[in-house]
């Protein structure tokens, strides 16, 4: 009797937060917390690492990066969407491509017009979202076979997870490898004046994988359900 | 003998996936067993192969500035390389799309455990920064075939290996939240060190 009970208060305990937020479903709102952490794009679902690697050695390309990302994440996935009765399935990705390809144009465009010295910074890795396989990634995974709104929430809760990762790994590389945060000393000069030294390898690519790999390891170590055995 | 060369220098001094960091994402998720990990890079040697030349001839004769001259005085100053990206790209997607659908038919279980990651062929970095290198360093046409060759042996060579560590691995003692990914990680880190061993070499 008393189980029964508390079966229903929980129940009802899980209904009011539920009719709170008429915006988002309840599994739109798990569409787009989803892959922040327990289907996060680059430690559960491996897509998308090399501009992880790449932009990471500082934090503001990596923050413009991820905005990048999401951006186009979001609205790949809610062209594909709209467009995915009617794609025939042997040339399925020459048109994905070419949705990302016009989406990252616009972008890169938009950055050399508004921030023309990051523009030239970041070029090669603007370019690179087009093979960010993150974006293809959902579109294949995803977008293909949901409604437009869902996958545009799909779209923007990955960029976020992305995001965070990177943003994760950008500060420690920065911090370690330059002493700096967006570009502001924050290890003070009597650091360096006892003999502390900023650590190279954290400017290569390899860091970044011993980062990830330690993130995962945390990550795992707090939900064993994501661990696989292979 | 400069073939050679350029070969040697594209697989393992200048090795995508190890010096570069390129094609992160299927070296990683592909890497489980020798099996798959030898089908992905068999297709990726093929799908880099053939796209550098390929796109090198696109780059040289349609979209480089004055390449369209052949079609009259009026395109002379037609520049038309704001497109590489999106040619090059559809270039790869294409051969990527007929990869997939030979595999498809002739190797189904190679199809089923590559999954998702075989048309990510497509994005897979280290096809498109082929490219973009054989561009960058301005090889000629003989040239960009070994190039893209050797960076396809580079990526197979770099995948084969890491799936044996791997198989290997399960027979050790890692924590548990490390084992799968966290440990190839890291062991992808400690490669990448490794081949900073090669750097600064010149052929």
């Amino acid at each position: 009797m008393s189980t029964t009970t508390t079966e229903v208060v929980q129940d009802v305990i899980k209904e009011v937060p539920k009719k709170r937020k008429p915006f988002l479903s309840k599994k739109e709102r798990q569409i787009l917390t989803d892959p922040l952490d327990d289907a996060n794009p680059i430690t559960v679902q491996v897509l998308g690492l090399c501009s992880a690697l790449a932009v990471t050695t500082q934090v503001k390309p990596a923050f413009v990066m991820t905005l990048c990302v999401i951006f186009v994440c979001a609205f790949a996935n809610l062209v594909i969407s709209l467009l995915r009765n009617t794609i025939p399935s042997s040339i399925r990705m020459i048109v994905q491509l070419v949705v990302i390809a016009s989406l990252v144009t616009v972008v890169s465009e938009m950055l050399k017009a508004f921030q023309y010295e990051l523009s030239k910074q970041l070029s090669v890795y603007i370019g690179l979202i087009i093979t960010n396989c993150m974006v293809m990634g959902r579109l294949e995974a995803f977008a293909m076979s949901n409604k437009p709104w869902q996958s545009f929430l799909d779209g923007i809760g990955n960029g976020i997870g992305y995001g965070a990762i990177l943003i994760f790994v950008a500060v420690f590389r920065e911090l370690f490898g330059s002493g700096t945060l967006f570009k502001i000393q924050i290890i003070p000069q009597f650091v360096y004046d006892f003999g502390y030294s900023n650590n190279g390898l954290m400017l290569t690519p390899a860091a970044a994988m011993f980062l990830i790999g330690i993130f995962i390891w945390w990550q795992r170590a707090r939900k064993p359900k994501l661990i696989d055995i292979s | 003998m400069h073939y050679i060369n350029i070969f040697v220098q594209s697989a393992f001094i200048e090795n995508m996936v190890l010096a570069y960091f390129l094609g992160m994402c299927s070296f990683l998720a592909v890497s489980k067993t020798v099996k798959t990990a030898f089908g992905l890079g068999l297709a990726v040697i093929f799908v880099l192969a053939l796209t550098t030349p390929l796109n090198w001839l696109i780059k040289t004769y349609l979209l480089n500035e004055g390449a369209l001259s052949f079609l009259g005085p009026g395109f002379a100053e037609v520049d038309l390389t704001f497109l590489g990206l999106i040619v090059y790209i559809a270039v790869i997607a294409s051969f990527v799309q007929l990869v997939e659908m030979v595999v498809e038919k002739y190797f189904p279980p190679l199809y089923t455990s590559l999954g998702i990651f075989l048309p990510l062929i497509t994005v897979n970095c280290a096809i498109l920064g082929g490219t973009l290198f054989m561009i960058s360093k301005d090889y000629n046409f003989a040239e960009s075939i070994p190039y893209g060759l050797g960076s396809g042996f580079g990526f197979f060579l770099a995948i084969v290996a890491l799936a044996a560590i791997r198989e290997k691995l399960r027979y050790s003692d890692v924590p548990p939240a490390l084992r799968g990914l966290g440990i190839a990680f890291i062991i992808t880190g400690l490669m990448g060190v490794a081949f900073m061993s090669f750097m600064g070499i010149k052929l």
